[in-house]
C-alpha cells in the first residue's frame, strides 16, 4: 500500500514537471508573467513531492520491506540503518529518484534566487531544468520503479508495479543485501558526491540554453553560473577523489585508477568542466570563444548524463546488454536530442556569439588557455574512444575486445605531460599579449630552480627518463605558483605594512578565483607526484608462508605473525584478519599490520581490506589472498610497495581546499557599494 | 689419455645440460611469475578486473591453469594464445590490432590541433580597427590593475 503510494507521489511529481514546461512556454509566448510565475512555483513543488516520495522509499528500506523488490535487492535484515539508507543510491532504481531528487532541490534554489535583472532567462531555465528532471522522473515511473512489488502469480514470483489478477503479495524473509563494496564509508558518500556534480553541472547548461534562445549571448550567463560551475566542479572532483580512495582502500589491487568505463563515465565531464572553467575566463576577459564555451557546456551536459547512465547501467560489457537494457534506448535518445537541439542554437545564434576581440599574440594567456583547452578535449577524445571501442568493435566486426590501462597510459600520458607543462606557463603570461622575451623574463627562475631539482633528483631518486622528465614539470609548476604568491604576498606586506601570514590571507581574500586556483594547480602538481610515483615505481610480491615466515620486497621485510578467522553473526559477516610485522632495511620494526578479508553472507561476496603503513617516501600495502584455516601452515600474501603514493591524497585535500576557496561566494556588490555609501555619509556627518 | 679426457669432459657437458633441463622442467613458477601473466588478462564474467587480483573462484583457476602450463615449460606468449583460442581476443588488456585504437583519437586530436593552429593564424591577423583592449567592465581588469599596482611597489622598493 505504502509503496504504491510512493508511485503515486511519482506519478503526480511528473505531471507537475510537465506542467512546469508547458506553462514556462505558454508564459513565455504570451508574455503572461502570471503564467511563468506558476511554472516556477510548480517546479518548486517538485522538490517536496521528490522528498516525500524519497521518504517512503527510505521509510521502505529502513522497516525490511522486502516484498519491494528494490528493497529486497539492495537491503538485508544484517544491515545497520545508516546503511539501509545509503542503500537508496546502491541500485539504478534508487539512483535514478536520487539523481531526479537532487535537481529538483537544485532547480528550486536556483529559481529562487533574485531574477530582477535576468527576467527574460527564467521561463527557459524553468524549461530546460524540468525537461532534464521530467525525463529523470520519467524513468522511474515507466522503466526503473523503485516501489514495484513482487508478486506470485502462476508463472512465478515477478516484480510488477500493479497488482496483477489472480496473484499474491509475495515477501521474501530477508533480502540479498548491498554490495558488499558499497558498505564502505567512502562508496556511502562517493556516489551523492558524483551526482551533486552531475546535477550542478545541469544549472550552468540550463542558463546557456536560456541565453541562447532569448538572445541574450553576453556573457551574463556566465557570470550568474559561475559560482554554480565551481560547485559542481568541487563536488564532481571530491567524488573522482573519493571514489579513488574507496578503490585503493576496497578492490585490493594495490592502486587507485584502473581505467574502468564506470570511472571514466565520472572523469570524461570532469574533463569538459574544467576546460570550461578556463575557457570562461577568456570569454569574461575577452569576450572570446562564445560558441566553443557554449559548446563544451552542452557536450558537459551529455555527458553528465552519460555518465550516469553508465555508473550503474553496465552496458558496456556489450552491445547485446544495451539492446536488453530498458533504458538505455532512451537515454541515447534523449542525448541526442539535447545534442542536436543544443547545437542548432548555437547555429541559428552563431552571429551573435562572434568574439568582440582578437588574439593578439600566441604566448597570450587565452591563447595558452585555448592549447589547455585542446589538450583536455584530447583526453576526452581517448577516454570516449576508449569506452566505446569495445563496442564498435563488437558491432563491426562481431569481436569483444578490451581496452585496458596499457592503451589509456600510453594515450594520455603526454598530453597529461603537456598539460602540467601549460600549468607552469600559463599563470606568467599576460592577458592580450605576452612575448617570448616578456614569457622569459618572468619564468627563468623559476625553470633554473625547476633544472636544479630535478638534477639532485637524477644524482639521488632515480635514473628513469619518463620520472626525471614528470619531476621536472611538476618542480617547475610548483615553483612558479609559489614564486606567483610570494610576489604578491610581497608586494602586500611592503605596501600595507603586513606580517607574511595576513600578506597570504589577504591575498587569497582579494582575489579568490586566481589564488584558489594557484592552490588547485600546486595541488595538481603533488597528486601528479603520487601518480607518478605509483605509475613508474610500484613493486609488488606475492608467496605463501607459514607463521614467522618472512616476505622481501623493495626493502622491507615482512614477517607473517598469525591469522585469525571469526563470526560476527548479527552482521552477517565472516572476518579473517592476519597479523604481519614489518621491518625496514636495516632491520628496524616499522609496525603491524592487519590485511584482512570479510566475507558477506547474504551478498556472498567477500571484501578485502588491504593492511597499510604509510609515509611520505613509500607506502606499504599488505592483502591476505588466501589462507589454511586450521594449521595456518600456509598463509598466501600479495605485498605492494607504492612509492610517493601519499603525495597523491595530501594533493587531494588541498585541491578540493583551493576549489573551496576561488568557489566561496564573495560579498554581493549592491550590499558592498550601500555599505561603503552609507560610511561615507558617517564620515560626512561626522566631519 | 687424451681421448679418455675429451670423453669424460664431453659426458660432464651433456650430463649437465641434460641436468639443467631437468631442473628447468621441475622448477614451480613463483606467485610472480603467474601474476605477470595474469595481470595482462581478463576474464569475460569479471568485468574490468585483471586476472591477477580478481578473487573469484573461475579466475583462481585460470590462474592455476598459468601456473600449470609455465610449469610445463610453455612461454608467455603461447599461454597468452591458449586463453585467446579458449575465450576469444577479449581476455587480453589490449585489442589484437592497437594501431586501430591509437589511430582513430590521434587523427581526431591532430585535426584539433590542425584548427586551433588556423584559428590562431586568422585571429593574429593584424586588422584595420580591431579593438583588442582587454573588456572595460570585466572583473578581471581590476585584477590586473591591482597586480600592475603590486609590480610597480615592488619596482619601486627595489
Amino acid at each position: 500500500m505504502i509503496a504504491d503510494f510512493g508511485y503515486g507521489v511519482l506519478v503526480v511529481t511528473f505531471i507537475v514537471t510537465l506542467y512546469s514546461i508547458f506553462a514556462a512556454i505558454y508564459g513565455e509566448q504570451k508574455k503572461s508573467a502570471a503564467l511563468v510565475e506558476s511554472a516556477r512555483r510548480a517546479m518548486l513543488l517538485t522538490w517536496p513531492l521528490l522528498t516525500l516520495a524519497a521518504g517512503i522509499l527510505i521509510y521502505l528500506l529502513i522497516n525490511n520491506h522486502f516484498e519491494v523488490q528494490f528493497v529486497y535487492e539492495v537491503t538485508s535484515r544484517s544491515m545497520p540503518t545508516y546503511l539501509k539508507v545509503t542503500a537508496w543510491w546502491g541500485g539504478q532504481a534508487g539512483s535514478l529518484l536520487f539523481w531526479s531528487w537532487l535537481m529538483s532541490a537544485f532547480a528550486s534554489l536556483v529559481t529562487l534566487r533574485k531574477w530582477d535583472r535576468d527576467r527574460e532567462f527564467l521561463p527557459w531555465v524553468i524549461v530546460v531544468a524540468c525537461v532534464t528532471l521530467a525525463f529523470f522522473v520519467g524513468m522511474t515511473i515507466f522503466f526503473e520503479n523503485p516501489f514495484k512489488q513482487l508478486f506470485q502469480t502462476v508463472d512465478g514470483i515477478n516484480p510488477f508495479t500493479f497488482q496483477p489478477a489472480n496473484s499474491i503479495l509475495f515477501t521474501p524473509q530477508d533480502g540479498r543485501g548491498l554490495n558488499p563494496l558499497l558498505r564502505h564509508p567512502g562508496m556511502v558518500i562517493h556516489p551523492p558526491m558524483l551526482y551533486l556534480g552531475f546535477v550542478s553541472f545541469v544549472i550552468p547548461y540550463a542558463f546557456a540554453m536560456a541565453a541562447l534562445i532569448t538572445g541574450r549571448t553576453d556573457d551574463r550567463w556566465i557570470r550568474i553560473t559561475r559560482r554554480w560551475t565551481l560547485w559542481a566542479w568541487l563536488f564532481l572532483s571530491a567524488g573522482l577523489v573519493l571514489g579513488s580512495r574507496w578503490a585503493y582502500d576496497v578492490l585490493g589491487w594495490g592502486g587507485f585508477w584502473g581505467w574502468d568505463p564506470v570511472e571514466i563515465a565520472a572523469f570524461m565531464p570532469w574533463l569538459t568542466g574544467t576546460a570550461f572553467l578556463h575557457s570562461v575566463m577568456i570569454q569574461e576577459k575577452r569576450g572570446m570563444l562564445k560558441h566553443w564555451n557554449m559548446l563544451l557546456i552542452i557536450i558537459t551536459y551529455d555527458l553528465v548524463i552519460f555518465g550516469t547512465f553508465l555508473t550503474r547501467s553496465g552496458v558496456l560489457s556489450s552491445v547485446h546488454a544495451f539492446a536488453q537494457s530498458a533504458i538505455g534506448p532512451f537515454f541515447f535518445l534523449f542525448i541526442g536530442l539535447t545534442l542536436i537541439t543544443s547545437v542548432a542554437l548555437i547555429i541559428y545564434r552563431w552571429d551573435k556569439l562572434r568574439s568582440e576581440t582578437e588574439m593578439t599574440s600566441m604566448l597570450s594567456r587565452e591563447a595558452l588557455f585555448l592549447l589547455n583547452n585542446l589538450l583536455f578535449i584530447s583526453i576526452l577524445v581517448v577516454c570516449f574512444w576508449g569506452v566505446i571501442y569495445p563496442l564498435i568493435s563488437e558491432l563491426f566486426t562481431g569481436q569483444k575486445v578490451t581496452v585496458g590501462p596499457p592503451f589509456y597510459l600510453r594515450a594520455t600520458g603526454p598530453l597529461f605531460a603537456a598539460l602540467i607543462f601549460l600549468m607552469g606557463v600559463a599563470p606568467l603570461s599576460a592577458w592580450g599579449h605576452s612575448t617570448l622575451k616578456t614569457l622569459g623574463r618572468a619564468i627563468w627562475k623559476p625553470t633554473v630552480g625547476a633544472i636544479l631539482i630535478t638534477i639532485a633528483l637524477y644524482l639521488t631518486y632515480t635514473h628513469n627518463l619518463y620520472a626525471i622528465l614528470g619531476f621536472f614539470l611538476i618542480a617547475l609548476v610548483i615553483l612558479v605558483t609559489i614564486y606567483e604568491y610570494w610576489r604578491g604576498a610581497y608586494a602586500r606586506q611592503k605596501a600595507q605594512g603586513e606580517n607574511v601570514f595576513v600578506a597570504f590571507w589577504n591575498l587569497t581574500k582579494r582575489n579568490r578565483r586566481r589564488y584558489g586556483g594557484y592552490i588547485i594547480h600546486l595541488s595538481i602538481s603533488l597528486m601528479a607526484i603520487g601518480i607518478l610515483g605509483i605509475n613508474l615505481f610500484q613493486t609488488e610480491t606475492q608467496g605463501t608462508i607459514g607463521v614467522n615466515d618472512s616476505m622481501h620486497i623493495a626493502g622491507y621485510t615482512m614477517k607473517y605473525k598469525d591469522v585469525a578467522s571469526w563470526d560476527n553473526a548479527p552482521a552477517g559477516v565472516n572476518y579473517t584478519r592476519a597479523t604481519v610485522s614489518i621491518y625496514g632495511k636495516d632491520g628496524t620494526y616499522l609496525g603491524d599490520l592487519h590485511p584482512r578479508k570479510d566475507y558477506y553472507f547474504d551478498a556472498q561476496q567477500p571484501m578485502t581490506i588491504p593492511g597499510q603503513l604509510a609515509s611520505l617516501k613509500d607506502e606499504v600495502y599488505v592483502i591476505l589472498i588466501d589462507w589454511q584455516p586450521i594449521n595456518q601452515a600456509g598463509t598466501t600474501f600479495k605485498i605492494f610497495v607504492n612509492p610517493l603514493i601519499n603525495w597523491m591524497w595530501i594533493g587531494s585535500f588541498l585541491f578540493l581546499f583551493g576549489i573551496i576557496i576561488a568557489a566561496w561566494p564573495d560579498e554581493d556588490p549592491e550590499r558592498v557599494a550601500v555599505r561603503a555609501d552609507k560610511s561615507l555619509k558617517q564620515t560626512s556627518a561626522a566631519d | 689419455m687424451k681421448k679418455n679426457l675429451f670423453i669424460t669432459v664431453l659426458v660432464f657437458i651433456l650430463a649437465s645440460a641434460f641436468a639443467n633441463i631437468v631442473f628447468a622442467q621441475s622448477t614451480t613458477p613463483t606467485d610472480d611469475d603467474v601474476n605477470k601473466i595474469a595481470k595482462q588478462l581478463y576474464c569475460p564474467v569479471c568485468e574490468s578486473t585483471p586476472l591477477d587480483v580478481c578473487p573469484t573462484e573461475a579466475c583462481r583457476q585460470w590462474r592455476q591453469t598459468i601456473r600449470t602450463m609455465l610449469t610445463e615449460g610453455k612461454s608467455e606468449a603461447e599461454i597468452k594464445q591458449y586463453f585467446v583460442t579458449q575465450y576469444g581476443v577479449r581476455v587480453l588488456n589490449v585489442p589484437p590490432n592497437p594501431w586501430v585504437t591509437y589511430f582513430v583519437p590521434a587523427v581526431v586530436i591532430l585535426i584539433g590541433a590542425l584548427l586551433l593552429f588556423r584559428g590562431f593564424q586568422l585571429w593574429t591577423k593584424p586588422r584595420v580597427a580591431v579593438p583588442t583592449a582587454v573588456k572595460e567592465d570585466a572583473e578581471p581588469v581590476q585584477q590586473d590593475e591591482y597586480l600592475a599596482k603590486m609590480e610597480a611597489e615592488l619596482k619601486r622598493r627595489k
